[in-house]
Protein backbone atom coordinates (compact mmCIF):
# COMPACT_ATOMS: atom_id res chain seq x y z
CA UNK A 1 0.00 0.00 0.00
CA UNK A 2 2.99 2.27 0.00
CA UNK A 3 2.35 4.35 -3.08
CA UNK A 4 5.10 6.45 -4.45
CA UNK A 5 4.85 8.97 -7.20
CA UNK A 6 6.37 8.50 -10.66
CA UNK A 7 8.97 11.18 -10.12
CA UNK A 8 12.03 11.42 -12.29
CA UNK A 9 14.84 13.44 -10.80
CA UNK A 10 17.69 15.12 -12.61
CA UNK A 11 16.13 15.25 -16.04
CA UNK A 12 18.82 15.65 -18.71
CA UNK A 13 21.32 15.53 -15.89
CA UNK A 14 20.25 18.93 -14.58
CA UNK A 15 20.02 18.73 -10.81
CA UNK A 16 17.05 21.07 -10.23
CA UNK A 17 15.00 19.69 -13.10
CA UNK A 18 12.48 17.08 -11.98
CA UNK A 19 9.15 15.86 -13.22
CA UNK A 20 6.20 14.04 -11.70
CA UNK A 21 4.89 12.09 -14.66
CA UNK A 22 1.52 11.55 -13.00
CA UNK A 23 1.06 15.31 -12.88
CA UNK A 24 1.90 15.63 -16.55
CA UNK A 25 -0.58 12.89 -17.37
CA UNK A 26 -3.35 14.35 -15.25
CA UNK A 27 -2.80 17.90 -16.51
CA UNK A 28 -3.16 16.64 -20.04
CA UNK A 29 -6.19 14.49 -19.19
CA UNK A 30 -7.92 17.34 -17.36
CA UNK A 31 -7.21 19.80 -20.16
CA UNK A 32 -8.51 17.41 -22.77
CA UNK A 33 -11.66 16.65 -20.77
CA UNK A 34 -12.36 20.34 -20.23
CA UNK A 35 -11.74 21.09 -23.88
CA UNK A 36 -13.92 18.25 -25.14
CA UNK A 37 -16.76 19.07 -22.73
CA UNK A 38 -16.68 22.74 -23.63
CA UNK A 39 -16.58 22.09 -27.36
CA UNK A 40 -19.37 19.52 -27.11
CA UNK A 41 -21.39 22.02 -25.10
CA UNK A 42 -20.83 24.75 -27.65
CA UNK A 43 -22.07 22.73 -30.63
CA UNK A 44 -25.42 23.48 -32.27
CA UNK A 45 -25.81 26.88 -30.67
CA UNK A 46 -29.28 28.25 -31.14
CA UNK A 47 -31.19 31.40 -30.34
CA UNK A 48 -33.51 29.35 -28.18
CA UNK A 49 -31.10 27.44 -25.94
CA UNK A 50 -31.75 23.78 -25.23
CA UNK A 51 -30.04 21.09 -23.20
CA UNK A 52 -26.29 21.47 -23.00
CA UNK A 53 -26.38 25.03 -24.22
CA UNK A 54 -28.36 25.98 -21.12
CA UNK A 55 -25.64 24.49 -18.93
CA UNK A 56 -22.93 26.36 -20.82
CA UNK A 57 -24.82 29.62 -20.53
CA UNK A 58 -25.49 28.99 -16.88
CA UNK A 59 -21.77 28.50 -16.22
CA UNK A 60 -20.99 31.62 -18.25
CA UNK A 61 -23.54 33.66 -16.31
CA UNK A 62 -22.20 32.25 -13.05
CA UNK A 63 -18.65 33.37 -13.86
CA UNK A 64 -19.99 36.66 -15.13
CA UNK A 65 -21.64 37.08 -11.73
CA UNK A 66 -18.32 36.44 -9.98
CA UNK A 67 -16.59 39.08 -12.09
CA UNK A 68 -19.45 41.52 -11.62
CA UNK A 69 -19.21 41.06 -7.86
CA UNK A 70 -15.58 42.13 -7.79
CA UNK A 71 -15.24 44.80 -10.47
CA UNK A 72 -17.33 46.63 -12.97
CA UNK A 73 -18.13 44.78 -16.14
CA UNK A 74 -16.39 47.21 -18.47
CA UNK A 75 -12.93 46.36 -17.16
CA UNK A 76 -13.92 42.88 -16.06
CA UNK A 77 -15.08 41.42 -19.33
CA UNK A 78 -11.57 40.78 -20.65
CA UNK A 79 -11.04 38.38 -17.73
CA UNK A 80 -14.10 36.30 -18.55
CA UNK A 81 -12.22 33.66 -20.58
CA UNK A 82 -9.51 33.43 -17.91
CA UNK A 83 -12.03 33.01 -15.09
CA UNK A 84 -14.05 30.51 -17.11
CA UNK A 85 -11.00 28.40 -17.90
CA UNK A 86 -9.76 28.57 -14.30
CA UNK A 87 -13.15 27.51 -12.96
CA UNK A 88 -13.78 24.66 -15.38
CA UNK A 89 -10.21 23.39 -15.25
CA UNK A 90 -10.03 23.35 -11.45
CA UNK A 91 -13.53 21.91 -11.11
CA UNK A 92 -12.83 19.05 -13.50
CA UNK A 93 -9.39 18.51 -11.95
CA UNK A 94 -10.87 18.37 -8.44
CA UNK A 95 -13.61 15.96 -9.42
CA UNK A 96 -11.26 13.63 -11.29
CA UNK A 97 -9.47 12.78 -8.06
CA UNK A 98 -12.68 12.29 -6.16
CA UNK A 99 -14.10 9.85 -8.66
CA UNK A 100 -11.05 7.61 -8.96
CA UNK A 101 -7.51 7.28 -7.80
CA UNK A 102 -5.40 5.04 -9.96
CA UNK A 103 -2.36 3.15 -8.75
CA UNK A 104 -0.06 1.46 -11.24
CA UNK A 105 3.02 -0.56 -10.28
CA UNK A 106 2.90 0.87 -6.79
CA UNK A 107 3.00 4.41 -8.08
CA UNK A 108 0.01 6.70 -7.96
CA UNK A 109 -0.71 7.86 -11.50
CA UNK A 110 -4.34 8.86 -11.55
CA UNK A 111 -5.31 11.61 -9.11
CA UNK A 112 -6.37 15.20 -9.06
CA UNK A 113 -3.83 17.43 -10.76
CA UNK A 114 -4.90 20.08 -8.28
CA UNK A 115 -3.79 17.86 -5.36
CA UNK A 116 -0.23 18.79 -6.19
CA UNK A 117 1.51 21.91 -4.94
CA UNK A 118 3.46 22.38 -8.19
CA UNK A 119 0.27 22.63 -10.19
CA UNK A 120 -1.73 24.85 -7.84
CA UNK A 121 1.19 27.18 -7.17
CA UNK A 122 1.73 27.48 -10.92
CA UNK A 123 -1.87 28.50 -11.34
CA UNK A 124 -1.80 30.96 -8.45
CA UNK A 125 1.51 32.46 -9.54
CA UNK A 126 0.15 32.83 -13.05
CA UNK A 127 -2.93 34.62 -11.70
CA UNK A 128 -0.88 36.96 -9.51
CA UNK A 129 1.53 37.76 -12.33
CA UNK A 130 -1.42 38.47 -14.59
CA UNK A 131 -2.87 40.87 -11.99
CA UNK A 132 0.41 42.81 -12.05
CA UNK A 133 0.47 42.74 -15.83
CA UNK A 134 -3.09 44.02 -16.21
CA UNK A 135 -2.63 46.48 -13.35
CA UNK A 136 0.18 48.13 -15.30
CA UNK A 137 -1.53 47.75 -18.65
CA UNK A 138 -4.91 49.18 -17.67
CA UNK A 139 -3.89 51.88 -15.22
CA UNK A 140 -0.32 52.76 -16.18
CA UNK A 141 2.95 52.16 -14.34
CA UNK A 142 2.68 55.29 -12.23
CA UNK A 143 -0.67 54.40 -10.74
CA UNK A 144 0.52 50.83 -10.25
CA UNK A 145 3.55 51.89 -8.21
CA UNK A 146 1.55 54.51 -6.33
CA UNK A 147 -0.87 51.84 -5.24
CA UNK A 148 1.82 50.33 -3.00
CA UNK A 149 1.90 53.54 -0.98
CA UNK A 150 -1.84 53.79 -0.44
CA UNK A 151 -3.54 54.53 1.82
CA UNK A 152 -0.42 55.27 3.93
CA UNK A 153 3.20 54.92 2.75
CA UNK A 154 4.54 52.90 5.66
CA UNK A 155 2.31 49.97 4.66
CA UNK A 156 4.36 49.49 1.49
CA UNK A 157 6.53 46.61 2.84
CA UNK A 158 3.41 44.80 4.04
CA UNK A 159 1.81 45.31 0.65
CA UNK A 160 4.87 43.87 -1.00
CA UNK A 161 4.76 40.84 1.25
CA UNK A 162 1.03 40.54 0.59
CA UNK A 163 1.69 39.82 -3.06
CA UNK A 164 3.78 36.77 -2.19
CA UNK A 165 1.41 35.76 0.57
CA UNK A 166 -1.48 35.92 -1.88
CA UNK A 167 0.35 33.66 -4.29
CA UNK A 168 1.09 31.13 -1.60
CA UNK A 169 -2.33 31.15 0.04
CA UNK A 170 -4.20 31.01 -3.25
CA UNK A 171 -2.22 28.00 -4.43
CA UNK A 172 -1.80 26.18 -1.14
CA UNK A 173 -5.47 26.53 -0.15
CA UNK A 174 -6.51 24.59 -3.22
CA UNK A 175 -3.69 22.11 -2.88
CA UNK A 176 -4.33 21.57 0.84
CA UNK A 177 -8.03 20.97 0.45
CA UNK A 178 -7.66 18.56 -2.42
CA UNK A 179 -4.64 16.78 -1.05
CA UNK A 180 -6.24 16.29 2.35
CA UNK A 181 -9.37 14.99 0.67
CA UNK A 182 -7.39 12.48 -1.35
CA UNK A 183 -5.32 11.37 1.65
CA UNK A 184 -8.46 10.73 3.64
CA UNK A 185 -10.02 8.91 0.71
CA UNK A 186 -6.89 6.77 0.37
CA UNK A 187 -6.94 5.96 4.08
CA UNK A 188 -10.61 5.04 3.94
CA UNK A 189 -10.01 2.88 0.88
CA UNK A 190 -7.27 1.10 2.82
CA UNK A 191 -9.56 0.63 5.79
CA UNK A 192 -12.49 -0.58 3.69
CA UNK A 193 -10.33 -3.06 1.81
CA UNK A 194 -8.61 -4.39 4.95
CA UNK A 195 -11.30 -6.88 6.00
CA UNK A 196 -14.92 -7.46 6.91
CA UNK A 197 -14.78 -5.31 10.01
CA UNK A 198 -12.89 -2.64 8.14
CA UNK A 199 -15.47 -2.67 5.37
CA UNK A 200 -18.33 -2.31 7.85
CA UNK A 201 -16.57 0.55 9.60
CA UNK A 202 -15.18 2.23 6.51
CA UNK A 203 -17.83 1.99 3.80
CA UNK A 204 -20.21 4.61 5.13
CA UNK A 205 -17.57 7.22 6.05
CA UNK A 206 -16.02 6.58 2.66
CA UNK A 207 -19.26 7.35 0.87
CA UNK A 208 -19.88 10.40 3.04
CA UNK A 209 -16.37 11.72 2.50
CA UNK A 210 -16.58 11.16 -1.23
CA UNK A 211 -19.81 13.18 -1.34
CA UNK A 212 -18.19 15.85 0.76
CA UNK A 213 -15.16 15.88 -1.55
CA UNK A 214 -17.37 16.60 -4.51
CA UNK A 215 -18.75 19.52 -2.56
CA UNK A 216 -15.26 20.69 -1.60
CA UNK A 217 -14.12 20.36 -5.21
CA UNK A 218 -16.90 22.69 -6.36
CA UNK A 219 -16.38 25.13 -3.53
CA UNK A 220 -12.62 25.30 -4.01
CA UNK A 221 -12.99 25.89 -7.75
CA UNK A 222 -15.39 28.72 -6.95
CA UNK A 223 -13.11 30.17 -4.25
CA UNK A 224 -10.04 30.04 -6.47
CA UNK A 225 -11.83 31.83 -9.31
CA UNK A 226 -13.42 34.32 -6.95
CA UNK A 227 -10.12 35.19 -5.24
CA UNK A 228 -8.31 35.42 -8.57
CA UNK A 229 -10.87 37.99 -9.66
CA UNK A 230 -10.67 39.81 -6.32
CA UNK A 231 -6.89 40.14 -6.61
CA UNK A 232 -7.34 41.21 -10.20
CA UNK A 233 -9.83 43.90 -9.21
CA UNK A 234 -7.43 45.20 -6.54
CA UNK A 235 -4.93 45.88 -9.29
CA UNK A 236 -7.16 47.12 -12.09
CA UNK A 237 -9.87 49.06 -10.25
CA UNK A 238 -9.44 52.72 -9.47
CA UNK A 239 -10.63 52.64 -5.87
CA UNK A 240 -10.57 49.85 -3.33
CA UNK B 1 -0.60 -0.93 9.68
CA UNK B 2 -2.19 0.24 6.49
CA UNK B 3 -2.73 3.62 7.94
CA UNK B 4 0.92 4.05 8.85
CA UNK B 5 1.88 2.84 5.43
CA UNK B 6 -0.35 5.44 3.88
CA UNK B 7 1.34 8.21 5.79
CA UNK B 8 4.55 7.44 4.00
CA UNK B 9 2.66 7.79 0.75
CA UNK B 10 1.59 11.22 1.88
CA UNK B 11 5.17 12.35 2.30
CA UNK B 12 6.16 10.86 -0.99
CA UNK B 13 3.32 12.54 -2.81
CA UNK B 14 3.98 15.93 -1.22
CA UNK B 15 7.44 15.81 -2.69
CA UNK B 16 8.86 19.08 -3.84
CA UNK B 17 8.07 21.52 -6.62
CA UNK B 18 8.76 19.96 -9.97
CA UNK B 19 9.86 22.52 -12.50
CA UNK B 20 8.78 20.55 -15.53
CA UNK B 21 5.33 19.98 -13.99
CA UNK B 22 4.98 23.68 -13.55
CA UNK B 23 6.05 24.39 -17.10
CA UNK B 24 3.68 21.73 -18.42
CA UNK B 25 0.83 23.09 -16.30
CA UNK B 26 1.43 26.63 -17.53
CA UNK B 27 1.69 25.52 -21.14
CA UNK B 28 -1.42 23.35 -20.98
CA UNK B 29 -3.41 26.02 -19.20
CA UNK B 30 -2.56 28.71 -21.75
CA UNK B 31 -3.28 26.40 -24.67
CA UNK B 32 -6.53 25.29 -23.04
CA UNK B 33 -7.53 28.90 -22.42
CA UNK B 34 -6.93 29.87 -26.02
CA UNK B 35 -8.67 26.80 -27.39
CA UNK B 36 -11.81 26.97 -25.27
CA UNK B 37 -12.00 30.69 -25.86
CA UNK B 38 -11.90 30.16 -29.60
CA UNK B 39 -14.00 27.02 -29.90
CA UNK B 40 -16.38 27.03 -26.93
CA UNK B 41 -16.89 30.18 -24.94
CA UNK B 42 -16.43 32.57 -27.82
CA UNK B 43 -19.36 31.16 -29.81
CA UNK B 44 -21.49 30.84 -26.67
CA UNK B 45 -20.78 34.45 -25.75
CA UNK B 46 -21.53 35.56 -29.30
CA UNK B 47 -24.81 33.70 -29.24
CA UNK B 48 -25.77 35.25 -25.91
CA UNK B 49 -24.83 38.67 -27.20
CA UNK B 50 -26.88 38.06 -30.33
CA UNK B 51 -29.85 36.93 -28.27
CA UNK B 52 -29.57 39.99 -26.05
CA UNK B 53 -29.56 42.23 -29.08
CA UNK B 54 -32.43 40.30 -30.60
CA UNK B 55 -34.51 40.61 -27.43
CA UNK B 56 -33.72 44.30 -27.15
CA UNK B 57 -34.68 44.76 -30.78
CA UNK B 58 -37.90 42.85 -30.30
CA UNK B 59 -38.82 44.92 -27.27
CA UNK B 60 -38.14 48.08 -29.20
CA UNK B 61 -40.20 46.85 -32.14
CA UNK B 62 -43.05 45.89 -29.83
CA UNK B 63 -42.95 49.30 -28.21
CA UNK B 64 -42.93 50.98 -31.58
CA UNK B 65 -45.84 48.95 -32.86
CA UNK B 66 -47.76 49.62 -29.68
CA UNK B 67 -47.20 53.35 -30.06
CA UNK B 68 -48.26 53.08 -33.68
CA UNK B 69 -51.41 51.19 -32.74
CA UNK B 70 -52.20 53.79 -30.12
CA UNK B 71 -51.76 56.53 -32.67
CA UNK B 72 -53.90 54.69 -35.18
CA UNK B 73 -56.67 54.12 -32.68
CA UNK B 74 -56.57 57.75 -31.68
CA UNK B 75 -56.79 58.73 -35.31
CA UNK B 76 -59.67 56.36 -35.86
CA UNK B 77 -61.47 57.80 -32.86
CA UNK B 78 -60.87 61.28 -34.17
CA UNK B 79 -62.19 60.27 -37.55
CA UNK B 80 -65.21 58.61 -36.04
CA UNK B 81 -65.96 61.73 -34.08
CA UNK B 82 -65.60 63.85 -37.18
CA UNK B 83 -67.79 61.50 -39.15
CA UNK B 84 -70.43 61.60 -36.46
CA UNK B 85 -70.34 65.35 -36.51
CA UNK B 86 -70.67 65.36 -40.26
CA UNK B 87 -73.59 62.98 -40.11
CA UNK B 88 -75.25 65.17 -37.52
CA UNK B 89 -74.73 68.14 -39.74
CA UNK B 90 -76.18 66.36 -42.75
CA UNK B 91 -79.24 65.34 -40.79
CA UNK B 92 -79.60 68.86 -39.52
CA UNK B 93 -79.30 70.22 -43.02
CA UNK B 94 -81.83 67.73 -44.31
CA UNK B 95 -84.23 68.68 -41.56
CA UNK B 96 -83.84 72.34 -42.31
CA UNK B 97 -84.28 71.71 -45.99
CA UNK B 98 -87.38 69.69 -45.25
CA UNK B 99 -88.87 72.41 -43.13
CA UNK B 100 -88.07 74.99 -45.73
CA UNK B 101 -89.52 72.85 -48.47
CA UNK B 102 -92.61 72.24 -46.38
CA UNK B 103 -93.03 75.93 -45.89
CA UNK B 104 -92.47 76.52 -49.55
CA UNK B 105 -95.05 73.95 -50.46
CA UNK B 106 -97.55 75.37 -47.99
CA UNK B 107 -96.83 78.84 -49.23
CA UNK B 108 -97.25 77.75 -52.79
CA UNK B 109 -100.45 75.91 -51.97
CA UNK B 110 -101.75 78.87 -50.11
CA UNK B 111 -100.98 81.28 -52.89
CA UNK B 112 -102.43 78.83 -55.40
CA UNK B 113 -105.57 78.60 -53.33
CA UNK B 114 -105.75 82.33 -53.06
CA UNK B 115 -105.30 82.65 -56.78
CA UNK B 116 -107.95 80.07 -57.47
CA UNK B 117 -110.27 81.77 -55.06
CA UNK B 118 -109.63 85.08 -56.65
CA UNK B 119 -110.22 83.63 -60.08
CA UNK B 120 -113.39 82.04 -58.86
CA UNK B 121 -114.55 85.29 -57.37
CA UNK B 122 -113.74 87.11 -60.56
CA UNK B 123 -115.67 84.48 -62.47
CA UNK B 124 -118.58 84.83 -60.13
CA UNK B 125 -118.51 88.56 -60.48
CA UNK B 126 -118.31 88.17 -64.18
CA UNK B 127 -121.19 85.76 -64.29
CA UNK B 128 -123.15 87.97 -62.00
CA UNK B 129 -122.56 90.93 -64.24
CA UNK B 130 -123.38 88.86 -67.25
CA UNK B 131 -126.52 87.65 -65.64
CA UNK B 132 -127.43 91.16 -64.63
CA UNK B 133 -126.79 92.30 -68.14
CA UNK B 134 -128.89 89.50 -69.46
CA UNK B 135 -131.55 90.31 -66.97
CA UNK B 136 -131.47 93.94 -67.89
CA UNK B 137 -131.85 92.96 -71.50
CA UNK B 138 -134.62 90.66 -70.53
CA UNK B 139 -136.18 93.35 -68.35
CA UNK B 140 -136.15 95.66 -71.33
CA UNK B 141 -138.05 93.20 -73.39
CA UNK B 142 -140.23 92.35 -70.42
CA UNK B 143 -140.91 95.97 -69.77
CA UNK B 144 -141.95 96.27 -73.35
CA UNK B 145 -144.22 93.36 -72.73
CA UNK B 146 -145.49 94.86 -69.52
CA UNK B 147 -145.84 98.16 -71.19
CA UNK B 148 -147.83 96.65 -73.93
CA UNK B 149 -150.01 95.09 -71.29
CA UNK B 150 -150.21 98.21 -69.21
CA UNK B 151 -151.00 100.30 -72.23
CA UNK B 152 -154.48 99.02 -72.03
CA UNK B 153 -154.53 100.58 -68.64
CA UNK B 154 -153.38 104.08 -68.11
CA UNK B 155 -149.86 104.22 -66.97
CA UNK B 156 -147.54 107.01 -66.55
CA UNK B 157 -143.90 107.04 -67.53
CA UNK B 158 -143.03 107.51 -63.92
CA UNK B 159 -144.94 104.47 -62.90
CA UNK B 160 -143.27 102.50 -65.59
CA UNK B 161 -139.79 103.59 -64.51
CA UNK B 162 -140.55 102.74 -60.95
CA UNK B 163 -141.90 99.44 -61.94
CA UNK B 164 -138.72 98.55 -63.84
CA UNK B 165 -136.44 99.60 -61.08
CA UNK B 166 -138.36 97.70 -58.54
CA UNK B 167 -138.20 94.71 -60.71
CA UNK B 168 -134.50 94.97 -61.25
CA UNK B 169 -133.90 95.45 -57.58
CA UNK B 170 -135.90 92.41 -56.88
CA UNK B 171 -133.93 90.39 -59.38
CA UNK B 172 -130.60 91.73 -58.07
CA UNK B 173 -131.47 90.67 -54.54
CA UNK B 174 -132.37 87.27 -55.73
CA UNK B 175 -129.04 86.78 -57.47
Amino acid sequence: MDHGAPIIENVFGISWLSVNLSNVLMIAVTSIIVFVLCVLGARHLQMKPTGVQNVMEWILDFIKGIINDTMDWKTGKIFLPLALTLFTYILVGNLLGVITNGVFHGEIWWKSPTADASVTLTLSAMVIILTHFYGIKLRGGKEYVKDYFRPVPFLAPIKLIEEFANTLTLGLRLFGNLFAGEVLLALLVGLTASGVLGFIGGAIPFLAWQGFSVFIGGIQAFIFTMLAMVYMSHKVSEEH
Amino acid sequence: MHIFANYSMVYAALGGLHVIDMAVQLFFFIVLLLLVKKFAWGPVMNMMQKREEYVAGEIEAAENSRAEAEKASKEALEQLKQTKQEAQKIIEDAKNAGVRQEQDIIEAARSEAARIQEAAQADIQNEKEKALQALQDKVASLSVLIASKVIEKEISAQDQEKLINDYIKEVGEEL
